[in-house]
């Protein structure tokens, strides 16, 4: 136990210290794809409260990016400055996610899965057509760079800073939740909701929370998307990137905390590595999945888990592995 | 009045043609509880079956699309349940659906980078002419797609029910536990409508790809009218896919030429939104159960 506790904080040390150095010896296009991958590793840290933790399907995650993408470069092109908008962003996609949950979450499981994909869709449609406010398929351009403490963050390096900055502050308050009574409540939601219930948790009201944290996080991230970005269309914020979320926190490690850094790294930064292959990545990145589904639908903690772990005794249960809530579905 | 007429019958076929994926849907969900999130790309690439037979082995039409046929029940019926359904059902509901978002991925991936990212023209099997009847002009086309998804969807529901196989599956379906004590082959049965799914996506796909060309992206957007109409119809009826595949096609007609065609594809979202909210078992669905 003591061994396996020591090689995680030497491997999270290393890649704590690789992420401060990486960008050195980039070109900027490498830093951009560096910061993207912070910037979607915190919209898939909320979906994986939302599934991973309290065990409900959202595929909305794209629509909530969207939105604080949205506001972030509407206000800021305005002339409004950042730190407000980026508030504003983050607090409304938490609005639309509890206002959202609170008739979605009476319907659970597929029928979650289709309501917020219902969403998504309508979501990019508003985007598409009301050019008066989105500016429609053209998009909103020149979308500022924030300045922090009068420091300009237009480099790539610094917003790369910035963005990883963020991501650290997510990641830690994160932490801090899925261990707090709150974080506990969300699993037993997702382990056994009748059960949790009988024990005199506030189901309905744990998972509007969550779903809104989710939601939340969704737009944090979105209201760095924009400026990281500086030029925002509907297209990227379609069904697809929602599927694409999940399939990140999936890969990764549902209801591991560090799955959807690394299912962020196989969605984001491969496919750049592995440019040479085209379309071949595409299928193999869909084959991985399917194979990963079929073999350990925990994800690659999950095999991780199971290679390192020497005995079957099971860890805190905050951290620990999904297997139960993939498994009892299935019984219905 | 004609021009109503008009909207009514071309959204009554392209109705019947979301029911019949809606159906194949469904029976995939009530035999083994399978979210085929990939059914739009099934319903996409029949379609490619029969072209590279048709481009490739040089056959003509008809007995490539014969072809297409045999292709489609093989791949999409029996090695999807061999090689992913069974496999990954025992972990339980949402790995399955994720693996099928992961297939769908790689299907439409494999389209693009083996055959092209085109739209290829696809030859339709009814000619492009039009009738006038009662001072309304029909497409032929679109009275001969009507008139086969009815042709289809009534011989299923006879097999279904009058057939001893048909009724098995029926039990199946109702309550696997207690078909398998009354001697039903359970495992054969779900296989069998793995290859009826198989069949109906072919049909499907025959039918709707002459209209909107061939082409990779297809399945994004037939996936998702068929869970619409699936779920609007109910998600554990046949006879409820079929009323909500007609009721969509029809509604997602009118609302294109009367509302906003911009915004057609919201109508039906909303529909879905509200019927899930307020009638989650659908309009025709019965309620399921729920064991602690």
């Amino acid at each position: 136990m003591k061994n396996r506790r020591l090689a995680a904080g030497i491997v999270l040390a290393a890649a704590g210290a690789f992420l401060l150095v990486a960008p050195f010896g980039l070109k900027p296009y490498g830093i951009f794809i560096l910061t993207m991958w912070a910037v979607m590793t915190i919209a898939a840290i909320g979906l994986n409260l939302t599934l991973g933790y309290a065990g409900q399907i959202s595929l909305a995650q794209a629509a909530f990016v969207g939105i604080g993408a949205y506001i972030t470069a509407y206000l800021t092109t305005k002339g409004w400055p950042f730190w407000p908008t980026y508030i504003f962003g983050g607090a409304s996609c938490f609005a639309i996610g509890w206002l959202l949950g609170y008739p979605a979450l009476r319907v659970q499981h597929h029928y979650l899965a289709f309501v917020t994909l219902a969403f998504n869709t309508l979501v990019y449609l508003i985007f598409r057509n009301e050019e008066w406010l989105t500016g429609g398929i053209y998009g909103i351009s020149n979308v500022p760079r924030p300045s922090v403490l009068g420091l300009s963050m237009n480099s790539p390096l610094a917003f790369y800073y910035f963005c990883l900055a963020h991501l650290a502050l997510v990641s830690a308050a994160t932490w801090w939740l899925i261990r707090s009574p709150w974080g506990r409540a969300f699993v037993a939601l997702r382990e056994n909701p009748i059960r949790a219930l009988s024990l005199g948790v506030d189901t309905r009201r744990y998972t509007l929370v969550a779903f809104a944290l989710g939601a939340g996080l969704g737009g944090v991230s979105g209201a760095l998307y924009a400026p990281l970005v500086q030029f925002i269309d509907p297209t990227p914020f379609a069904l697809a990137l929602s599927l694409n979320l999940l399939l990140m926190v999936v890969l990764g490690g549902s209801g591991y905390f560090f799955g959807p850094f690394l299912g962020a790294i196989v969605a984001v930064l491969l496919p750049e590595w592995l440019r040479f292959t085209q379309g071949f990545y595409l299928m193999g990145y869909a084959l991985l999945v399917m194979i990963l589904m079929a073999f350990s639908p925990t994800g690659l903690l999950g095999v991780a888990d199971r290679l390192t772990r020497p005995s079957r005794r099971r860890a805190g249960a905050a951290a620990g592995p999904v297997e139960a809530a993939a498994g009892s579905e299935g019984a219905r | 009045m004609a021009d109503i007429l008009q909207l009514l019958v071309a959204g009554l076929a392209t109705g019947g043609i979301y029911a019949l994926v809606a159906i194949g849907f469904t029976l995939l969900w009530q035999t083994s509880q399978t979210i085929n999130f990939a059914q739009g790309e099934f319903v996409m690439l029949p379609a490619f079956f029969v072209l590279i037979a048709m481009g490739y082995f040089g056959l003509p039409f008809w007995p490539a699309m014969a072809v297409g046929g045999v292709v489609s029940v093989a791949v999409l019926g029996l090695l999807f349940k061999k090689w992913m359904v069974d496999p990954m059902i025992r972990h339980g509901v949402l790995p399955l659906v994720i693996a099928t978002i992961g297939l769908a991925i790689l299907m439409k991936e494999a389209v693009r980078e083996f055959y092209g990212a085109d739209a290829w023209p696809f030859p339709a099997f009814a000619a492009t002419t039009d009738v006038s009847v009662l001072g309304a002009v029909f497409s032929v086309q679109s009275l001969v797609i009507l008139a086969i998804c009815l042709a289809v969807v009534a011989a299923l529901q006879l097999f279904l029910g009058g057939t001893r196989t048909g009724r098995c599956m029926q039990a199946t379906a109702q309550n696997p536990t207690v078909a398998r004590l009354l001697g039903i082959r359970v495992e054969r049965m779900i296989l069998y409508t793995f290859l009826i799914n198989g069949a109906l996506v072919w049909v499907a796909s025959l039918l709707i790809t002459p209209i909107y060309l061939a082409k990779f992206t297809n399945g994004e957007w037939l996936g998702l009218y068929a869970f619409i109409a699936a779920i609007i119809g109910g998600f554990n009826q046949v006879r409820g896919a079929i009323v909500g595949g007609l009721l969509l096609g029809v509604v997602d007609n009118f609302a294109a030429a009367y509302i906003s065609s911009q915004y057609r594809m919201a109508i039906p979202l909303m529909i879905l939104i509200v019927v899930i909210l307020f009638r989650p078992q659908g309009l025709l669905g019965r309620v399921e159960e729920r064991t602690v």
